[in-house]
């Protein structure tokens, strides 16, 4: 067992509500200990069945373990719960061409591919897709001839159903199929639309519902990585209990929660009844410039709100 | 460790605070208290002591270090928390015209001396 994989166990059993089980469940698939990282990914799931990242974990380890059915319902599940969760478009866009259907294939690659325009793999499979689905209408009469829908190509067997990282790479590849990487650095086209126009965009603003799902921003920890999602299940009910303090004292609605960290300034408010607006600046952003700026996120939060209702 | 109830005292001398608690962190229990008549210390200790460590484990995950210092903005006034170490959290209840910069300061002095 690896010290990081030890590490993050240990951690996990210390504080069974700890969203270090999604990278240990990564972890674990990466390393091929695919019984492992189910266990795990089912004791996160059951504690955060409305994680969106755990339904994508899950989805992993049944490609791994070549069951892309359920693979396809956990991706599914997953863009239920986030809806701009682009690892499962990717995910998703790979079993529709595995399955031979391009234009679902390429709906679900598009959308990756307008999230993070970057990312080679993602446009390099939509490529490949699109040059399928243009040879498939080249050849109806072949197609015809066997009795077979002419919009769908053949099946693919790239990959043998293994999950669509960057550790099949050389697999997907060298059958001709598409090539993946999970990397969810990207931002969404939606996340990007709530806070357009304000000065730094969305960078470092998460807007969340009550359930702890988020609605829209991003953020990232010092390192780049992406944990809106694990932050976002964290704050729910942080407004309902923030309510029920001021209230139980006597002090009125609840308008901000400043938190001073050690390495930064986070501000807290609600833009609506039913959600919560994180902003998280650096310590050279003074508290009260952080107040300001998020009660300017919080107006253009209540706006999109508005519009998307 | 000084005298937690002392150091209690001293923080109700800064204008408009209401009061402030010493609160276990695991259990939300007040360990020392020093506050005005009407001010429920109970839901003081055990509210803010919830919301210090679900905050703690947000800033844990965002991976930022943990919360020194958190004021909760009201209509009618302010609550503010500090940890003191790992097992306490040091509590108090401002009203509106309190001078919550001051307070800030003197809560972290305080925090200081009882970890």
């Amino acid at each position: 067992m690896s010290d990081d994989i030890r590490g993050m166990t240990a951690e996990l059993a210390a504080d069974p509500d700890s969203l270090i089980f999604l990278e240990l469940g990564e972890a674990l698939r990466r390393r091929g200990q695919l019984d492992a990282a189910f266990k795990v990914a089912r004791t996160g799931l059951g504690r955060y069945p409305e994680l969106a990242r755990a339904h994508d974990l899950f989805a992993r380890i049944f490609c791994d373990r070549k069951e892309p059915d359920r693979a396809f319902e956990s991706w599914v599940t997953a863009l239920q719960f986030d809806p701009s969760l682009v690892s499962a478009h990717k995910g998703l866009g790979f079993l529709y061409y595995q399955a031979g259907d391009l234009a679902s294939a390429e709906k679900h690659l598009a959308y990756a591919g307008q999230a993070d325009p970057d990312d080679g793999g993602t446009a390099t499979a939509l490529e490949r897709v699109r040059a399928d689905a243009t040879a498939a209408k080249a050849a109806p009469a072949s197609v015809s001839a066997a009795g077979a829908e002419p919009a769908q190509a053949e099946p693919r067997a790239a990959g043998d159903g293994a999950a669509p990282d960057d550790v099949m790479l050389p697999t997907i590849a060298g059958a001709g199929g598409l090539a993946f990487s999970f990397d969810e650095g990207a931002r969404s086209p939606v996340q990007e639309a709530v806070f357009s126009g304000l000065d730094g965009g969305a960078d470092g603003l998460l807007l969340v519902d009550a359930n702890g799902l988020r609605l829209g921003g991003g953020l990232r920890n010092p390192d780049g990585q992406d944990v809106a999602d694990s932050v976002a299940a964290l704050l729910a009910g942080v407004s309902k209990e923030a309510a029920r303090t001021t209230r139980l004292l006597a002090l009125g609605d609840w308008r901000g929660l400043a938190v001073e960290c050690g390495d930064g300034n986070l501000f807290l408010s609600a833009p609506s009844d039913s959600t919560l607006l994180l902003t998280v600046r650096g310590l050279d952003v003074p508290m009260g410039r952080v107040a300001r700026f998020a009660e300017r996120a919080s107006a253009a939060a209540r706006t999109w709100l508005e519009r998307a209702e | 460790m000084s005298n937690p109830v002392q150091l209690l005292e001293r923080l109700s001398t800064v204008r408009g605070l209401r009061g402030s608690v010493l609160v276990s962190a695991a259990d939300g229990l007040i360990v020392a208290e020093s506050l005005m008549t009407g001010v429920d210390g109970r839901a003081v200790a055990a509210l803010a002591a919830s919301l210090m460590n679900r905050l703690r484990r947000a800033t844990e995950s965002a991976g930022r270090r943990e919360p020194v210092f958190l004021q909760l903005q009201a209509q009618g006034g302010s609550v503010l928390a500090t940890p003191c170490g790992p097992d306490l959290v040091l509590v108090a209840v401002a009203g509106p015209d309190a001078n919550v910069g001051l307070a800030r300061l003197e809560m972290l002095e305080a925090a200081g001396k009882v970890a």
